[in-house]
């Protein structure tokens, strides 16, 4: 079971609570956990990553275990402790404001 | 008793404002889609529960959401509210605005000219505007930001581009203005169901008299003192572009300076600033059954975007353009440095024509009676991006 933390917005989009609990079949990666996303809450795709290039909006971060993932490779295997449930995958609005 | 339906898109949500045709008393409904910058709003004449609002934000793109009951609730075409999401691949792609690049449809058009004349790749920004088909409620067009034109026919599920827009030769050359290269206005011939128009900034106008596949500019007459040759077919910042239905022929155009008239469906355009204080701003719109009577909201200028003087007003000429009345009844006439945007202004067709416009400070001032008298159903939402009405039976 892997744990995902939405931003608000989506979290009102999709209609969920604070945290998304998902499950994988094989590697767990930023790719695997946004297609298992999209695939279960459809209304958020092209909110996360682009529709068509599959790059992450530019605005949007990925963390975890305090580490910035953002720039990893999506292909790149996410943490034990994520892939386990231990820790959550958060996506985060980049701070900006006015 | 008939009544009306006031859609306002803000900075920071929607707000539905109603009322009876007396209109002097509102109920208001909203924030809806709270926290996201709400373009524009609009119902399908075909059926007014049926309304289409374009949601954004700068962290989680384009989002078009759908209502079937006026308003009371809201839903992403492809995806409604309380349906498991079916099994396979995600299939809801109402925010899917992906330019064609198809050989079948014209030829691939992958760049624009960028603000230092280089060419630049199109990208998908937002959606500007939302124009529901005269007579289908399924049927959308939307005016994109880089500019385009789509098309939705179901409903707002998936849209697909009429490249023959950016395809019919002059798309190169086309620029941004400071707010972006969008396509803000769409408006469909309700005398020929062929002929639609839309505007860009800052390309200039454009129509099409074969349903989208083929498309002309439409600029002859306009003079930009800002671009190289002032009189070029395309490059004119267009601010928007309105219509009586009673005189599809007849369109009235806010420029950036300059406020303009044509006769004959675009093909030639005349200046009707008048007596105007100053004949820069964004909005203008045409009385419900005057089509001699037009409202246009002058702004200052284009490096200091506030009514001039302190003092809102609406100017109105019921002689088609030239000769201008200020309408100030019930408007501050001091301390006043609003904007009002290009999109943020509706006419309702009751009689007497009721006439809306939204602020850059958050009022949406109403008349009853023609702009003879107004006052705010709102004084405090965020700034107003646009304003929409519909005339309920």
């Amino acid at each position: 079971m892997i744990r995902v933390i939405l931003p608000q917005h989506l979290r009102t989009l999709a209609r969920v609570g604070t945290e998304l609990q998902i499950e994988i079949d094989g590697p767990v990666t930023q790719r695997s956990v946004l297609d298992t996303i999209e695939a279960r809450y459809p209304m958020l795709r092209g909110t996360i990553r682009d529709h068509v290039t599959q790059q992450r909006r530019p605005f949007l971060r990925f963390f975890a275990c305090e580490e910035d993932l953002s720039h990893e490779s999506p292909d790149a295997l996410l943490p034990d402790v994520v892939a386990s449930g231990k820790e959550p995958l958060i996506i985060i609005g980049a701070i900006a404001g006015g | 008793m008939s009544g009306v339906r006031v859609l306002v898109g803000t900075r920071k949500g929607a707000f539905i404002l109603s009322a009876d045709g007396k209109r002097d008393r509102w109920d208001i409904s909203g924030p809806h889609f709270a926290g996201w910058e709400l373009y524009h709003l609009k119902g399908s004449p075909a059926d007014p529960n049926r309304l289409y609002a374009s949601q954004s934000s700068g962290w989680f793109g384009q989002i078009i959401q759908r209502s079937d009951d006026g308003g009371k609730t809201w839903y992403q075409p492809g995806t409604p509210p309380g349906e498991p999401p079916a099994p396979g691949p995600p299939q809801a792609a109402s925010n899917k605005f992906v330019y064609d690049a198809s050989d079948e449809t014209g030829r691939p058009l992958t760049t624009h000219q960028w603000y230092d004349g280089t060419q630049h790749p199109w990208e998908f920004k937002r959606v500007w505007h939302i124009e529901p088909s005269l007579t289908d409620p399924d049927t959308a067009y939307a005016g994109v930001e880089d500019a385009g034109i789509f098309r939705s026919t179901d409903g707002g599920e998936n849209w697909q581009e009429l490249s023959g827009l950016r395809g019919h030769g002059t798309g190169p050359k086309w620029q941004p203005g400071a707010g972006g290269m969008c396509l803000h206005t769409i408006i469909l011939d309700p005398g020929d169901p062929r002929r639609i128009f839309i505007a860009i900034s800052a390309a200039g106008a454009f129509r099409t008299d074969d349903g989208g596949k083929t498309w002309k500019p439409i600029n002859r007459g306009l003079y930009s003192k800002y671009i190289p040759n002032p009189t070029a077919e395309v490059g004119h910042c267009v601010h928007h572009v309105a219509m009586n239905p009673s005189r599809p022929g007849v369109l009235f155009m806010q420029k950036h300076w300059d406020v303009m008239r044509s006769n004959d469906a675009g093909e030639s355009w005349q200046k009707i600033s008048g007596n105007l204080p100053t004949d820069f701003g964004f909005v203008i719109d045409v009385h419900a059954h005057e089509p001699e009577t037009v409202y246009v909201v002058p702004i200052k200028s284009d490096s200091e975007h506030f009514v001039p003087d302190g003092k809102l007003r609406v100017f109105r000429s019921r002689t088609g353009g030239n000769e201008w009345e200020p309408l100030t009844n019930g408007l501050p006439q001091r301390d006043c440095y609003v904007n009002v945007l290009r999109d943020a202004m509706a006419v309702d067709s009751l009689d007497k024509c009721g006439v809306y416009f939204g602020t850059s400070g958050g009022q949406v001032y109403a008349s009853a009676d023609a702009g003879d008298s107004w006052a705010p159903i709102v004084r405090d939402l965020p700034a107003v991006l646009s304003v929409e009405v519909q005339t309920l039976p």
